[in-house]
């Protein structure tokens, strides 16, 4: 195949391409449908009572293309909230996953439509990956009335088709994961629910009140742990009495994965998606990753880490860059394309940014929408004064 | 409450539109849209904290402080010190009068997210001071614990909005230790320490104010400061409570109260009330960091509507409160 499409695109090069330039074109003619093998490394995954999945990824050049396109406009997504933040234009908390972008569309590249997510509030890139737009997202962060919660989450919370957010309080939304994958099970759907939490968050008891349903009911639910080494300022070897997160869920097996490897991710994933949705029950899965900025924008994540610890990883262990050389060496793209990507995507987002900043802030009547569902509303609510009490039509 | 006469004769001039007098709930008595913030604005009038009269900010305040005296702390030394720095103070004073003290929650060693704690590790060693996981149901059962154990535990809820998983310990457990052991057990060495209340850019979960739900709970007192110096002479106070207390602290004044606080260890009352201004006619009551606001109204009521005199109370202690002062006011 490979032999038919380079003497094809060698046929059709430019005379003055000379060989090499040949060769080159070629390469860049690859189809997008030529599948690659791609060996991930001994590191890639440890399994805790259960087999790893193989590290050796088959995938087509459009696949890897598109999880390189993914991460890149996740990066450049958190990029702009970043420097939005900075402006003044989002207020409140606003949590970056910059340096964890494996980790959410890792997760969305193994699942289907209808599998379910829920997380905690890292949640831009997630919310991305399971279909918001950037517009949607940096709408909802600036608080104005196009954004993925009408204006009314912010970046907390944010929802997407089947994911269920974005939670504020720690650790609380993976009882809620248990609870969608039962509601999966029971509707005979062929589906899992992804039930993500911090390593701070793992040490809540809810946590375990949530493996326990899980297992002692097989749900096909993934408990999955971005494990960024800090919970806030405290280190997970300080919060943790086992940071072997995979492993805490003892009856439940665990998978540990590379989590700056998207491909591991996603591996991990799909292996442990076909276990839950063929009736095993629950996994717990760590992913093994980092976050360069601090627990939030208004942490500035130097007081608890050196800058070398953060410098290190940006160059050794970046998720993007890690991956930008791998499809280089193994020749499925060249520099030129990559670098096509990531000038789309930096197009895309500043796009989409002035898109949502042009958008104005949700009516002040809309306050009062959906504290109760919609016609089932009490007489009156109070505002912030008398003179803001709200009489809801009454039907 | 704030109960305004008929609006015909004296408050036209207040309001856009005529505001009856509060007689029924359910009746639709104000145009009230949320966009129609009728008041008008304070027309010169300086509202908020930084020009609030009710703050000691000079020596000489300190000095006239009739609580300070009564306190022996009002010819003592001062410092400047806004709220964080207060209650560091007071925490400080705890630890090192106190051998069976100890102070946890989350992030608190390398100073807490409000710098509450800052330097306390550093001085008294990292088994006084330390981090606990990220489990407030944990934390508050933990603390019950080294309570019934004739500890001071004093243990911090990142944010009041995280408090709820603590909840069933608080009220099931530290409450009611006391009283069905026979007193045999308590858990009177429990304090609890929160920012809460509202700061503009909390959102849900950085903004609650949840000290209702813990006024329902007997065994269990509830106190709210407004104020550094307020905030230091109340936590010694809390935390010296031979009951458990929760101590909730709004977080807006965390920096914006900035007072003359005296250096010296002093103790403000529970359960009592302290009247900030006195008056004839109306009574208003109101805690934390609503005292600036009611402060500002009362200015206005008392500069709009002559002859009226709104006599301002704290309550300071929620729960159990100081009843009297307010009946006799």
């Amino acid at each position: 195949m490979l032999r038919s499409a380079t003497f094809a695109a060698v046929r059709k090069a430019k005379p003055s391409a000379g060989f090499k330039g040949a060769m080159l074109q070629a390469a860049r003619g690859m189809a997008s449908s030529e599948m690659t093998t791609i060996e991930l490394g001994p590191r890639a995954f440890e399994g805790y009572n259960i087999e790893v999945p193989s590290s050796q990824v088959t995938m087509s050049k459009a696949d890897l293309l598109a999880i390189y396109r993914q991460m890149q406009t996740v990066r450049r997504l958190e990029m702009a909230a970043d420097s939005s933040y900075k402006h003044k234009l989002i207020r409140g908390f606003c949590h970056l996953c910059t340096g964890q972008e494996a980790v959410p569309v890792g997760v969305e590249s193994a699942l289907t439509k209808d599998d379910a997510v829920i997380t905690a509030y890292r949640c831009h890139g997630f919310t991305h990956e399971r279909g918001a737009s950037a517009f949607g997202i940096l709408g909802e962060l600036m608080g104005r009335k196009e954004g993925v919660s009408k204006g009314k989450g912010g970046s907390m919370h944010m929802y997407a088709p089947n994911f269920y957010g974005g939670n504020g309080i720690v650790g609380a939304q993976v009882p809620l994961g248990a609870g969608i994958a039962f509601a999966q099970k029971y509707r005979g759907e062929q589906a899992c629910t992804v039930a993500l939490y911090g390593d701070g968050a793992a040490n809540q008891g809810q946590v375990f009140e949530s493996y326990n349903m899980a297992k002692l009911w097989d749900l096909p639910v993934l408990f999955v742990c971005e494990n960024n080494k800090y919970g806030m300022g405290t280190a997970a070897g300080r919060a943790a009495a086992n940071t072997a997160y995979y492993t805490r869920g003892q009856y439940i097996p665990g998978i540990r994965v590379n989590g700056m490897d998207v491909l591991a991710v996603r591996q991990a994933i799909a292996y442990a998606r076909q276990y839950a949705v063929s009736g095993e029950g629950p996994l717990v899965l760590e992913m093994n990753t980092y976050r360069y900025g601090g627990h939030s924008m208004s942490d500035p994540g130097t007081t608890y880490r050196t800058r070398e610890e953060i410098q290190h990883m940006r160059s050794t262990s970046d998720p993007i860059t890690g991956f930008k050389h791998r499809l280089m060496d193994s020749g499925v793209a060249t520099e030129d394309e990559l670098k096509a990507i990531d000038k789309e995507a930096k197009r895309l987002i500043d796009g989409e940014l002035a898109k949502a900043k042009a958008v104005p802030e949700p009516n002040a009547s809309e306050l009062w929408d959906d504290v109760y569902a919609p016609g089932s509303e009490v007489p009156y609510l109070r505002g912030r004064v008398p003179e803001e009490t709200h009489y809801y039509a009454q039907n | 409450m704030l109960r305004l006469r008929p609006a015909t004769s004296l408050c036209r001039s207040y309001y856009r539109r005529q505001v009856p007098i509060i007689s029924s709930r359910l009746q639709r008595l104000y145009s009230a849209t949320a966009a129609d913030n009728g008041i008008e604005p304070i027309r010169g009038l300086e509202t908020g904290v930084s020009a609030s009269k009710l703050l000691l900010r000079s020596v000489t305040s300190v000095r006239n402080s009739s609580e300070l005296k009564a306190q022996n702390v009002a010819e003592g030394e001062t410092r400047k010190m806004n709220m964080c720095q207060a209650i560091n103070d007071a925490l400080r004073l705890v630890l090192a009068t106190d051998n069976t003290s100890v102070v946890f929650g989350e992030d608190v060693a390398f100073g807490g997210v409000f710098r509450c704690s800052v330097g306390l590790a550093d001085e008294f060693g990292g088994e006084r001071i330390f981090n606990t996981p990220l489990t407030e149901q944990g934390i508050a059962g933990f603390a019950i614990g080294m309570a019934a154990m004739g500890h001071t535990a004093v243990a911090e809820i990142q944010f009041a909005d995280y408090i709820y998983p603590a909840f069933d310990q608080l009220v099931n457990e530290a409450s009611k230790f006391r009283y069905r052991s026979g007193n045999e057990f308590n858990a009177g060495g429990l304090t609890i320490r929160a920012p809460s209340s509202a700061v503009g850019h909390g959102g849900h979960y950085h903004s609650q104010s949840p000290e209702s739900f813990f006024a329902h709970v007997p065994g269990l007192k509830v106190v709210i400061p407004r104020s550094a110096v307020q905030a230091k002479g109340l936590l010694l106070s809390a935390i010296r409570d031979p009951n458990p207390v929760v101590f909730f602290e709004p977080k807006i004044l965390y920096r914006s109260t900035v007072e003359q606080v005296p250096v010296d260890d002093y103790m403000l009352p529970l359960s009592s009330a302290e009247i900030l201004k006195p008056g004839k006619d109306i009574t208003v009551v109101g805690y934390g960091s609503q005292i600036y606001a009611l402060e500002n109204a009362i200015q206005m009521v008392e500069r709009d509507i002559p002859g009226v005199s709104c006599e301002l109370i704290d309550l300071r202690t929620i729960s159990p409160y100081d009843a009297e002062t307010v009946e006799k006011s």
